[in-house]
């Protein structure tokens, strides 16, 4: 059973991304209204408010956070074709007693000539690595060589997409027998050029990002995109917030030894769900791969869960009003809720409507 | 698990308190964005239920280590002893969530902890009969007595009732009196039943005669039985043939009741209340030595005579029916679905697997279906601020995914104090989980660095190993000490030991301020020693070269530092002086003291010499 609480979230706009930290105290939202604010959770489960600032002169589509190795930073991308890094400052004590702290503007990113849609940081083994992508099809990825001065940042690679990026998620794994990956995904809503979800692999060799992969089987506008966490599998998983939800599995073919170019894959759908019945703007995981989460223009959040036999099935809907939905009710002893359970913090957030880009 | 459009079951609950966030957020139209944080439900996982975890934590880990190489047959009394401690702790939990339920004012808490109780009540009555017949395997003649006692355990208002009625001035004209004796009757507790109709003066002496044959269920074998047992019954059924009991209805049902005789058994359904219980009793009366395998016929057949048009089977009653048709992996799966319940599932499924009846059943996914739900609730557990420690073990006894489960999820642990991150580093470093602790350490360090806690943050460095961060924070020190002339927590920087090694500058910070506890302790000559090695090395940073200059000022002026050293000094000083660019007054004062000193020097040692 699922227990909902609102949050005056005092934006004076829409709200268009939410995004938790690592360990799931903090909390940043960004708005229309050109704002980010900073929640932090408090002994007793309470969010606060601790900062709010004005931080681009468009609305704001996406923030993320660095990971806790590189202290408390988050980033920002928006419609002012600026992505922004933030570092937040510890102040004096007097502020700490009132709850607040401050954030500061440490670099903008001003490459893009078009709205930046994602900005996600790369996973931490790579560094401090982050990444954007714009309407104009084009992904930048950048890197703090220095990571205690967070106002250098160079940028590293642009890669030219084609097409109007929407969302980009990076391959959490670290193994070494995976190259740095991503997925872009574009909500170009010609359904003609098919392949709106592309993989990017990184070339030890050229020392270059270069496609690996096209989903040609995505044709329809992809809002969200998001790779499982990788418990140790060869093969990859990535769930797609499109017209419906989808999951598929990503298998490394193996490479011939003189080869040179980017790995192939087998790809194979492992999962298409279509109960929200409009469009899918968000997908999230959990920390374990075992629970998706997804959000839809029915004002719905559906769960997704696969069992031992990897048959993925919906576990829980949650409606847009906030009350939750329990499970069927008249089965008397059995149906409430005791104990047991996977279900991880979806550490990020989901929107339930139209972001309204 | 049917997948429903609008409303499906909704499982996955957590462990306990503090379960998992989804935050999602939506703005109807223009205005009013609020953000809606949904949790898993918290509050019921009160302090009583935590006891449970922390109970059944302990058993579990005490099954993981018994000896695989012990014979079955010394096995088989253990498991049944661990599923036993398993249902006492059920019961343990059970009781203290009904005392609680009917002591409080709180109509709310009241109806939560009711709930609970009726769970925990579903779960202990499955777990028995899953012991009875899967762990314990009775065969047939036991198998009965076993299910006796099963019923028995749970249907405890018979003995309420006998109270009552025991206690009244007149039991035998207690509106419950015959209740109790056909409650007794219907248990197979004839002895009991026995002695209520001794209360009773139309005692028949055939009676008696019958309920002594009964009592020797079970203590010969089973053909011996069987000849005895089909000659009480025919017996008994002459005494109902001649309308021995006609005179009184009651003693007329208990003899039809004894005689197996269904549709009597059905009249007095409020009294069974359960169609498991028509099934025993049914099996007591009519099929005393029936076989495990036989078992199911009857459990289908009771439970459609039980239930009547109207009423359809609940979610227990498959279960339970699955159970007696042997179906282990339907119980499990009914368990999972029905109950929302991990825990339940999975400590049953981890105690079935050691019992290695998972895979007698022939199931391809044997281990991976226990290994699949322990670390479903040990991952549920993890949320939880204190009972994650419990999770850690759950998933070092799962050998496929365990460890990267707990990689995972260990690292996420909110670092909230040193004391907690201190904890979480010892389980990772016992795993030799070397990338977690280093991140783990760098997180606090890092953390440390930010609020100018610089000791923490280079003790932290140290631990996580990072060279980097190290010479950084030493960097940091040294700097403090140039603009304040004072080193802060010596303490750390005293005792750092082999792992000043670590870096460079960490080893100079060490030396450093070695030498000036030496300088300080007037150790002159040791301390001048040091400098010169400080310098010689060449590990001091340059930033720091004219603080060694000035530190070497008043070194020359000692008595104690010998010519050599004190040439040597001066060697490296005019060196560095080249090389630096240097105030005109500093430079000037140490020119001077290096003239003084080689003066003094050269005069010293031709004084010695001559």
């Amino acid at each position: 059973m699922f227990v909902a609480r609102s949050i005056a979230a005092d934006h004076k706009d829409l709200i268009h991304d939410v995004s938790y930290d690592f360990h799931g105290r903090r909390m940043a939202t960004c708005s229309s209204d050109q704002s980010v604010k900073v929640w932090d959770k408090s002994e007793n489960g309470e969010w606060h408010c601790t900062a709010s600032w004005k931080t681009h002169s468009g609305s704001v589509w996406r923030v993320t956070w660095a990971h806790p190795e590189f202290g408390q930073v988050l980033a920002s991308c928006s419609f002012d074709r600026t992505a922004a890094v933030w570092e937040e400052i510890v102040g004096e004590s007097n502020d700490k007693q009132r709850g607040l702290s401050h954030w500061i503007k440490r670099t903008t990113l001003v490459d893009s000539r078009t709205s930046v849609t994602d900005v996600k940081f790369a996973p931490k083994h790579m560094g401090l690595m982050l990444t954007t992508c714009s309407a104009d099809g084009v992904v930048r990825i950048y890197e703090a060589p220095d990571v205690m001065n967070l106002s250098q940042w160079s940028l590293q690679h642009e890669i030219s997409c084609k097409l109007s990026c929407s969302c980009i998620s990076w391959n959490p794994s670290s193994s070494r027998a995976h190259p740095p990956m991503f997925a872009v995904g574009s909500d170009d809503s010609n359904v003609a050029y098919g392949g709106k979800v592309q993989i990017y692999e990184y070339n030890e060799n050229t020392r270059k990002y270069a496609k690996a992969e096209t989903l040609m089987t995505v044709t329809d506008a992809v809002h969200d995109i998001a790779f499982a966490p990788n418990l140790g599998r060869s093969f990859h998983v990535l769930a797609i917030a499109t017209k419906d939800v989808r999951i598929f599995k990503l298998a490394p073919m193996r490479k011939e030894s003189t080869s040179t170019g980017p790995t192939k894959f087998e790809v194979q759908i492992v999962a298409q769900f279509d109960n929200h019945n409009s469009q899918v703007w968000r997908v999230s995981w959990n920390i374990t791969s075992t629970l998706l989460a997804s959000s839809g223009d029915d004002g719905c959040v559906r769960l997704w869960k696969a069992n031992y036999m990897d048959n993925w099935k919906c576990t829980g809907i949650l409606k847009g009003d906030g009350s939750p939905l329990t499970g069927s009710s008249g089965q008397p002893t059995a149906m409430s809720t005791v104990v047991g359970s996977s279900v991880q913090a979806s550490q990020s957030a989901l929107n339930g409507m139209s972001a309204g880009r | 698990m049917e997948e429903v459009d609008v409303e499906p079951p909704v499982t996955n609950i957590p462990a306990a308190a503090a379960g998992k966030h989804l935050g999602f957020a939506w703005g109807p139209g223009m205005c009013s964005p609020f953000i809606h944080e949904v949790r898993k439900d918290e509050d019921i996982y009160s302090p009583i239920l935590r006891k449970l975890f922390n109970e059944s934590h302990h058993i579990f880990v005490g099954l993981q280590t018994i000896r695989e190489d012990l014979p079955s047959k010394n096995k088989k009394p253990q498991f049944v002893s661990i599923s036993k401690n398993y249902r006492s702790v059920i019961r343990a939990c059970m009781e203290e969530l009904q005392q609680v339920a009917v002591s409080t004012q709180d109509a709310e808490v009241a109806t939560q902890y009711g709930d609970q109780v009726s769970i925990l009540l579903a779960i202990e009555l499955i777990w028995n009969l899953c012991e009875v017949l899967f762990i314990d395997a009775a065969p047939a003649g036991s198998l009965l007595l076993h299910l006796l006692d099963w019923v028995r355990l749970h249907k405890a208002d018979v003995d309420e009732k006998a109270r009552d009625v025991l206690q009244s001035e007149s039991p035998a004209e207690h509106e419950s009196y015959w209740d109790v004796v056909l409650g007794y009757v219907l248990q197979g507790r004839l002895e009991e039943a026995r002695q209520m109709l001794v209360k009773q003066a139309s005692l028949h002496p055939a009676a008696r005669n019958m309920f002594k044959l009964m009592d020797t269920l079970g203590t010969q074998t089973l053909t011996e039985f069987d000849v005895k047992w089909r000659h009480w019954h025919e017996e008994v059924d002459r005494c109902l043939q001649d309308n021995s009991f006609a005179s009184n209805q009651h003693l007329e049902a208990i003899c039809k009741i004894l005689v197996g005789d269904e549709d009597t058994l059905l009249e007095h359904k409020d009294l069974l209340s359960t169609w498991y219980h028509f099934l025993v009793t049914r099996l007591l009366f009519c099929h005393p030595t029936v076989k495990p395998t036989e078992l199911h016929y009857y459990a289908q057949s009771c439970l459609t005579m039980f239930l009547d048009s109207r009423s359809a089977p609940e979610p227990l009653d498959s279960i339970l029916l699955a159970a007696f048709e042997f179906d282990i992996h339907q119980v499990i799966k009914d368990c999972s679905i029905a109950l929302n319940n991990w825990w339940f599932v999975a400590h049953l499924t981890d105690l079935l697997d050691h019992c290695k009846l998972l895979q007698s059943h022939n199931l391809h996914f044997g281990s991976n279906l226990r290994e699949f739900l322990l670390l479903e609730y040990a991952s549920g557990l993890f949320t939880h601020h204190s009972l994650w420690q419990l999770a850690v073990d759950y998933f070092d006894h799962c050998p496929e995914f365990g460890r990267v489960y707990l990689e995972l999820q260990i690292e996420r642990v909110p670092l909230d104090t040193e004391r907690k991150a201190l904890k979480v580093l010892r389980i990772c470093e016992q795993r030799q989980m070397s990338e977690q602790v280093r991140s783990i350490c760098k997180i606090m360090a890092m953390r440390a660095l930010r609020n100018n806690r610089l000791g923490s943050a280079l003790s932290w460095s140290i631990r996580a190993k990072d060279a980097a961060f190290a010479t950084l924070i030493s960097e940091r020190f040294l700097q403090d000490y140039c603009a304040k002339g004072t080193f802060s927590d010596l303490d750390l920087i005293d005792n750092l030991g082999p792992a000043m090694l670590l870096s460079d500058r960490l080893t100079f910070l060490g030396k450093y301020r070695e030498f000036h506890k030496l300088y300080g302790e007037k150790r002159f000559r040791e301390a001048a020693k040091l400098l010169l090695s400080l310098m010689t090395a060449k590990i001091a940073p340059r930033s720091f070269w004219m603080t060694l200059l000035t530190d070497a000022l008043p070194l020359l002026e000692q008595k104690e530092v010998s010519f050599q050293d004190t040439f040597d000094l001066q060697k490296h000083t005019c060196v560095s002086l080249q090389e630096e660019d240097i105030e005109v007054t500093k430079v000037e004062l140490l020119r001077l003291a290096l003239a003084r000193n080689l003066a003094m020097a050269i005069v010293k040692e031709g004084t010695v010499e001559a």
